[in-house]
């Protein structure tokens, strides 16, 4: 792989140092576990959270003479990310053995793809928010099998082998080193995970191991030379991702600054102290020993397979926001929320349509990312989560925009739906309740006529300073329990009092 | 009664369903052979009576009533290389120590499915590692023969020696064997018994221990020629769990057994005429191409000019794939197991004692031909120079050869202990020198006794064939066994 720099520096992501500034150069590593049935070369499941040693094959478990045959859907789902990530699919792909001696490595290598993986160049687009919009390159996808699990706190002086994870199917997505800060790196892994579970390629779970990172990190005067890197192995959240690259960082300034030089190594992020520590030197580097499989023939598909894939994929979040912002009008700000997950989205889209409605997407925007968001996240929960349906949504923006409720009233009756009756229609809600405003002018009229016989000094300050309309509509709108419509009581107001 | 032990398997099969003897009786004699002659020949690694007497029994009911498979019956020896489900099988090696699978292998399913009887495991190479069954953890197996005049003990051959020992010595009807560059042809040169290497990928590999991947295959050997197609027919088959076995349909091999070579093109490889090449073998060679000129075939020269690199070549990539292979034996799972005081040792030490000697050269050959540095001057190499074997082969095909006719082995059998052999593995390596690039091409070959030496020693030919075109080598075959009408009964002594 050779490097090349395809960012322009930008001040604003430089780390200040005693000697001048500096910049973080960051790549990524993603493993990402493919969601499938079964493994990615035996037919054990891939469930989450069995029993110690339950989804155990004798493939798995390397057992003698025991064979690898490759899951059809594995290779789908990889192919399927390829597309995702605008990448080039190699039709012919390698896997090779990865050899090394680990206990919870029951083959004794891993099998992998080295030189030829099934996904080649690709790449990501990051939204920093206001105009920047960064394209960060992938290098290649390739498919690997996990390794199981050592258990080292079951025992006095022996350690336990779980092999319910060993051949399960992993995506490495490598990206090139066109990161350069930390929220960018956290945009990425943000990116990648709703990609992926947009694909339904992986569920992009992090605090179950389902999606990790390794993270290489160097620094250099700005648009200098590339450093030397360093990798921080299985870092399992986004928030320890932008954590980790902080501290790497500056622990690699600190060192270039007091005139040393950077061991090129792997290391460990601790989230309990923020630090980073030395795990292997390159010295102490494996010699894999890479060697095609002689098991597994090439991996061969042709164009019309890739072709289907391509044919029933889902919109990614890219097209999706871009979509949202042509049909709907929202801003890209709202656009790039709602797409975040591919099911809020759809929960939005769903109010947006709903009866076959035609409604405006700004003012379901506004309720979905607004009130609800408001409320959902006060649950700890996704929009699409809450037990607020698309049709009472789509209820409650009608009824703004037939002027049945006001804005004010939208939220009064959200609140109703949120805590009194969960599965309320609205329009049936405002009729029992009666929180329709009122937009008879006659009913208004009288009270309007009332008010202004009882107040003849506040008559004359109107006239003299228009702003004081504000205290009759209060008036008004008290008087009519707060269902007048506030426009319509407005324009009579003026009338009445004769300002403009 | 005549011995039922001497019976070929087609005439034992015959017998069987003629109702002349019953499995129980077939099946007794050998047992009983088995307990007279392996004291002496260590053929057997492992025998299982009990279990071959119940399959007897129930093979017998099956024939009273008219019906069974075709192997109905017979009695097998399987090479200990073979997964057999609760069975001894450890690859005759100590790192497997009291492993039992718990499963079968495709191979010796498919042998069930037909009704064969299992009698027990055979001894071998350790993880077929070796040309003479002196690497087994078992100790070396004995050949059958002597050389006239002689009470010394001479190898089998290997690594399926025990497989030939057995088949030649009247302890089995006909055995399994694997071959990953001549170890089914050249111990059963060696023993005046018939082997054959189908193509790759015609037998499944699943459930038989690995040694080299790419070039392992399975095969039997047989007492004749048309035993070996029966067996062949058995073994044989599209298997979905081994990724590398061809979907192809399996024919009736026997059938093609009498089919001669009348019209057949041999070649006969300029390049096979080794230097120091004892005359014997050359004029074995030479009698080899008459009788197939006699019965009607063209007998043409030919050049396959990457033959001197199949050596070297072969012995970077099966040590390259071998090394990974055995990674899994690591004390940790099954098997062998010696503690230390940590994970490294454990590794040490269960490697260090349950690996011989050649397992463990081979193991670090193969480590150091993957190794960083090493890896394109070695690994890559040997597959480049692979791929011009297999393109040897290809243009020769294409230009009309239908087999090709060579020695199978560069003498016949040597002595137990081997002194030469001993002090350089090279020379025990060129045992090989005329089986390996069938391997590395991934081509049929058979090995058929067509001779004896000076010494009364039995001695092979070999036919190489095109990609799973078996049925000409049975063909080419027979007609060198009918040609030869040599009786290759070695004489009884133990």
């Amino acid at each position: 792989m050779t490097l090349i720099d395809t960012r322009t520096p930008n001040p604003k992501s430089f780390i200040k140092g005693a000697t001048g500034d500096w910049e973080i150069v960051i790549g990524m590593e993603v493993h990402a576990q493919v969601l499938s049935e079964s493994k990615l070369f035996s037919g054990s499941s891939t469930e989450f959270g069995s029993p110690p040693n339950a989804n155990v094959s004798f493939v798995d478990a390397a057992m003698p003479g025991m064979l690898p045959v490759i899951n059809a859907e594995c290779v789908r789902q990889a192919v399927r990310t390829g597309l995702g990530l605008r990448a080039q699919i190699n039709k012919r792909s390698i896997f090779d053995r990865k050899n090394y001696f680990y206990p919870d490595l029951p083959q004794g290598y891993q099998i992998s793809q080295f030189k030829d993986p099934i996904v080649g160049e690709g790449s990501v687009f990051l939204d920093m928010g206001g105009a920047e919009h960064i394209e960060i390159g992938i290098e290649r996808l390739h498919l690997e099998q996990d390794a199981g699990k050592s258990i080292h706190d079951q025992h006095p002086n022996m350690s336990f082998v779980d092999l319910n994870r060993s051949g399960v199917a992993l995506m490495e997505i490598v990206s090139k080193p066109d990161l350069r800060s930390s929220d960018e790196a956290k945009a990425y892994l943000s990116k990648v995970r709703t990609i992926l579970r947009y694909l339904g390629t992986c569920d992009g779970n992090m605090e179950e191991g389902s999606m990790r990172a390794d993270i290489n990190v160097s620094v250099r005067r700005p648009g200098g030379e590339f450093g030397t890197r360093c990798e921080i192995k299985n870092v399992n959240s986004i928030r320890f991702a932008g954590q980790a690259i902080e501290f790497e960082a500056r622990r690699q300034i600190d060192i270039l600054e007091d005139g040393g030089s950077i061991d090129q190594e792997t290391r460990l992020y601790d989230p309990k102290t923020g630090e980073t520590r030395s795990m292997r030197s390159k010295e102490e580097a494996h010699d894999y020993r890479y060697f095609p499989d002689p098991d597994l023939l090439p991996l061969e598909f042709d164009q019309a397979f890739i072709d289907d894939l391509a044919q029933h994929l889902p919109e990614l979040p890219d097209d999706k926001q871009e979509r949202f912002i042509k049909d709907y009008g929202v801003t890209p700000y709202d656009a790039m929320v709602l797409t975040l997950e591919r099911e809020s989205a759809d929960y939005y889209e769903a109010a947006v349509k709903f009866g076959n409605g035609k409604r405006d997407g700004k003012a379901v925007a506004n309720l979905v990312n607004g009130d609800i968001a408001a409320y959902a996240n006060s649950q700890g929960l996704s929009v699409f989560e809450t037990h607020i349906k698309p049709g009472q949504i789509a209820g409650i923006v009608d009824l703004v925009a037939a002027g049945t409720i006001s804005s004010k009233g939208a939220k009064d009756l959200l609140q109703v739906i949120i805590a009194e009756e969960p599965e309320g229609e609205p329009a049936e809600i405002v009729e029992r309740r009666g929180m329709k405003q009122v937009t008879d002018l006659g009913a208004i009229e009288k009270v309007i006529d009332e008010i202004i016989a009882a107040n003849p000094g506040q008559v004359e300050a109107v006239k003299a300073k228009p702003t004081m309309l504000g205290w009759f509509v209060g008036q008004a709108m008290k008087a009519s329990g707060g269902k007048a419509n506030p426009q319509a009581l407005n324009e009579l107001l003026k009338k009445k009092l004769g300002i403009e | 009664m005549t011995d039922l032990t001497r019976l070929t398997l087609a005439a034992a099969r015959a017998g069987l369903k003629a109702k002349e003897f019953t499995s129980s009786e077939l099946t007794g004699a050998y047992l009983n052979a088995i307990e007279v002659g392996n004291p002496k020949l260590n053929a057997y690694v492992a025998v299982t009576g009990e279990q071959a007497q119940a399959q007897a029994k129930a093979s017998d009911a099956k024939l009273a009533a008219g019906q069974g498979g075709p192997l109905e019956g017979i009695p097998l020896g399987i090479k200990d290389l073979f997964g057999t489900k609760g069975v001894h099988t450890q690859a005759a090696s100590h790192i497997l120590n009291d492993f039992k699978p718990e499963y079968e292998s495709s191979v010796t399913s498919n042998l069930w499915r037909d009704g064969a009887v299992m009698l027990g495991k055979l001894n071998m190479d350790e993880f077929a590692m070796g040309s003479s069954n002196e690497t087994s953890y078992y100790g070396p197996v004995i050949n059958p023969w002597r050389a006239n005049n002689s009470n010394a003990q001479l190898v089998p051959g290997g690594s399926s020696g025990g497989s030939a020992a057995a088949v030649s010595a009247w302890l089995c009807a006909a055995a399994t064997a694997t071959d990953t560059g001549g170890s089914i042809r050249q111990p059963a040169a060696l023993t005046g018994t018939v082997g054959i290497k189908p193509t790759y990928g015609r037998c499944s590999r699943w459930g038989v221990v690995a040694f080299a991947s790419s070039l392992d295959q399975a095969g039997p050997i047989a007492r004749t020629v048309e035993d070996a197609a029966i067996m062949m027919t058995s073994m044989s088959g599209f298997d979905p769990k081994d990724s590398t076995s061809v979907d192809l349909a399996v024919p009736d091999f026997a059938a093609a057994v009498e089919r001669g070579v009348k019209g057949l093109v041999i070649g006969i490889p300029r390049e096979y005429r080794m230097d120091g090449m004892p005359a014997e073998i050359e004029a074995l060679w030479q009698q080899g191409i008459a009788w197939l000129k006699a019965e009607g075939a063209t007998v043409r020269d030919i050049s396959l000019p990457h033959t001197k690199y199949a050596l070297p070549a072969y012995y970077i990539v099966a040590p390259a794939e071998a090394s990974s292979n055995l990674a899994r034996y690591d004390g940790v799972k099954y098997g062998l197991r010696d503690t230390g005081k940590d994970i490294t040792d454990l590794y040490e030490l269960t490697r260090a004692h349950g690996f011989g000697r050649e397992v463990k050269r081979r193991i670090m050959i193969g480590t150091y031909v993957l190794s960083a540095g090493y890896y394109d001057a070695y690994y890559v190499q040997a597959q480049k120079v692979r791929t011009l074997i297999k393109r040897d082969f290809e243009i020769v095909f294409n230009d009309g050869v239908d087999a090709i006719l060579t020695p199978a082995t560069p003498s016949a059998a040597f002595g137990i202990g081997d002194e030469d052999m001993k002090a350089d593995p090279v020379k025990m390596y060129l045992n090989d020198v005329f089986t390996v690039t069938v391997n590395m091409a991934g081509l049929p070959g058979i090995a058929v006794p067509a001779g004896k030496d000076g010494a009364g020693l039995p001695l092979g030919l070999q036919l190489i064939g095109k990609p799973f075109d078996e049925e000409t080598l049975f063909a080419a075959g027979r007609v060198i066994e009918r040609s030869a009408n040599i009786d290759f009964s070695p004489d009884k002594w133990w």
